[in-house]
């Protein structure tokens, strides 16, 4: 009996000196918790704001909105600053997850274009909760000596011609779009009929589509492995730079226009480093570094004026207004739309 | 013509089991961060990879996470082990039962079973809870391979050292542990393997700001694995190469050596 005590005595001891080990939060040091998406910052800029600001930057990636949502939402594990893309953020503003941010910290907000703070109110209606970071459109990048007409509509992706050249998306959302675009319908749709109807497209296109994949739409294209592929535009200009036969197009049909912008969770526990941070990602130099590293569009208009006019005036890389205009922005459209659209998703996917 | 058909087949399993690793160094030297284009040899990734704290940090993560929990697991295992030894044989059966269900259960809701645990106590996660889930992980894998050993040996030896006036202490010392080494060292070989192996429950324990090279790996699969990552699995397979080569020579050598020695002392 008494040695089953000490036992217990000695379980429970090891347990709360465990939850001691957890809780203690060391010293008084500055810090800031990061959470971005893999490979979305040019890693050198890390140390120089440590080095400006003295608050030391913990940095952590995700791979996914739906890999990063859980986690801010159940609380485990406290970041200040994080990097979702529009629908995303749309959702996190329903829950309540996210707190305003004070712009009055931000005075490099001045060089974010007006028309991306605009084009966020899809998502974030008063501009309260987001400073965008990123942007772009979903197209088509074609390999010019592999087709025969320029591209300018969706419906190539359904061309016989091109039967076993074609790369999808796999994802949900952006599947759905080309189909739903394609119709002329709103890449936002909640009308069932016409999710149904873009199904019904998805697995007629099957057959023709070589693949469904993600990030290897990149290689295989610079590779010549495909004609079509559905793709990013902030992989373009990188493609472009490895294989100057591939061209990216917005279809007339309209698309997707995108944004990953800095959000503050509202339980951060270093709100103001937090601002900081966004201000300090908002100079247009260290957007310019980062521009060069992920090659993914800037909403900074500072660091536009530095890069060059080539790039500058590519409407695959940085769409113009009448572009944009044919643009919609992904809202969230509710857990049972959500469900909705998985489930079809899977029965093309199944098919 | 079944010797050439023989080593055709030998061949064909050599080069499905290593072309992809070799694929994947040559592709560590490739100037083009695709790998659908060979841009010219470079070492650019190598130096990158070692410039860039946050893969240096989750290497050192790993390592240091995989031997810890090596030795924890491996020293809890082997008293384990000696305790189950001395159990009846209804509670042995009992224990070594309860010791198989966490190696049969898929990882995942070993993952997230630690992960609700932690969350309950109210630990945040971090290195600690990673180490801690590891450990618990690998102590299972350790009785297994100390168990047989275990029972291969006769507790008359033991009590052959205590009978010449050696304290259990010192039996347990000089007896009994040089009797179970190699199975500790495969245990512990095995965990080590095992827990620089482990993504799914190292996803579910780990906080912010820790990565291991795993979970490191899995956040890039957005904008598509770098090409540092090719230069560092090249390091480590080296690194595994020369170990698993000095694993099998040293004793050889070793044992030359203290042969020639016995036999110095012996003329002598």
């Amino acid at each position: 009996m008494k040695r089953r005590m000490t036992a217990l005595l000695l379980a429970a001891l090891m347990v709360l000196a465990l939850a001691g080990c957890g809780g203690g939060n060391s010293g008084s040091e500055e810090v800031v918790y990061v959470y971005n998406w893999g490979e979305y910052i040019d890693e050198s800029v890390i140390p120089q704001f440590e080095e400006e600001t003295g608050i030391k930057v913990v940095y952590d990636t995700f791979e996914t909105n739906e890999a990063m949502y859980p986690i801010i939402e159940q609380g485990q594990a406290v970041y200040d600053v994080v990097c979702p893309s529009d629908y995303m953020i749309q959702k996190m503003i329903a829950n309540d997850l996210l707190a305003e941010i004070n712009f009055d910290n931000i005075p490099n907000l001045q060089y974010i274009g007006q028309a991306y703070m605009d084009a966020s109110q899809g998502f974030d209606p008063e501009n309260k909760y987001s400073v965008p970071y990123t942007w772009g459109t979903v197209g088509i990048l074609y390999n010019t000596t592999m087709v025969d007409e320029p591209i300018t509509s969706w419906s190539v992706l359904w061309d016989e011609k091109y039967s076993g050249e074609i790369l999808m998306q796999k994802s949900v959302r952006d599947a759905f779009a080309v189909a739903l675009a394609y119709q002329g319908h709103s890449i936002n749709s909640t009308n069932q009929d016409e999710i149904l109807a873009a199904r019904d497209l998805l697995i007629e296109q099957k057959p023709l589509v070589q693949a469904y994949v993600i990030d290897q739409v990149r290689d295989k294209m610079i590779g010549n492995e495909a004609a079509i592929g559905v793709i990013y535009s902030g992989e373009y200009l990188y493609c472009k730079e490895e294989n100057p036969d591939l061209a990216y197009v917005v279809p007339e049909e309209g698309s997707c226009l995108w944004f990953d912008s800095w959000v503050i969770p509202k339980n951060a526990e270093n709100k103001e480093n937090a601002e900081k941070f966004i201000d300090f990602l908002c100079r247009p130099d260290i957007a310019l570094k980062n521009f060069e590293y992920i090659t993914y569009a800037t909403a900074n208009t500072g660091a536009m004026e530095q890069i060059d006019e080539e790039t500058l005036n590519d409407v695959g890389i940085f769409a113009d207004q009448e572009t944009m205009d044919r643009c919609e922005v992904f809202t969230w459209l509710g857990e049972e739309t959500e469900a909705f659209y998985n489930e079809c998703w899977t029965q093309v996917l199944a098919e | 013509m079944k010797k050439v058909l023989q080593k055709a087949y030998l061949a064909l399993i050599l080069i499905f089991l290593y072309a992809p690793i070799l694929t994947l160094m040559v592709l560590s030297f490739n100037a083009s961060k695709s790998r659908a284009k060979w841009g010219g040899f470079t070492l650019r990734w190598y130096q990158e990879m070692f410039d860039s704290s946050t893969i240096m940090d989750a290497l050192y993560n790993s390592l240091s996470i995989a031997l810890f929990a090596a030795i924890i697991a491996t020293l809890i295992g082997v008293l384990a082990c000696i305790g189950i030894q001395a159990m009846g044989k209804g509670p042995r059966a009992i224990c070594m039962t309860l010791n198989n269900i966490p190696i049969l259960n898929a990882e995942i809701v070993t993952g997230l079973s630690l992960m609700i645990c932690f969350g309950a106590f109210g630990i945040s996660l971090g290195y600690g809870t990673i180490l801690v889930s590891h450990v618990a992980f690998c102590i299972p894998y350790v009785i297994l391979s100390v168990m047989p050993r275990l029972k291969t040996t006769s507790s008359a030896a033991y009590e052959a050292a205590m009978d010449l006036g050696a304290p259990p202490i010192q039996a347990f010392f000089r007896v009994v542990l040089p009797d179970l080494m190699p199975g500790i060292l495969s245990g512990f070989l095995l965990a080590f393997t095992m827990s620089l192996d482990d993504f799914v429950i190292s996803y579910f324990t780990r906080g912010r700001g820790i990565n291991t090279l795993s979970t490191l790996v899995y956040t890039q699969v957005r904008r598509g694995i770098v090409p540092t990552m090719y230069a560092l699995s090249t390091v480590i397979f080296l690194a595994v190469l020369l170990f698993l080569l000095a694993q099998n020579f040293l004793p050889q050598q070793l044992e030359k050596l203290s042969r020639r020695h016995h036999a110095r002392r012996a003329h002598e």
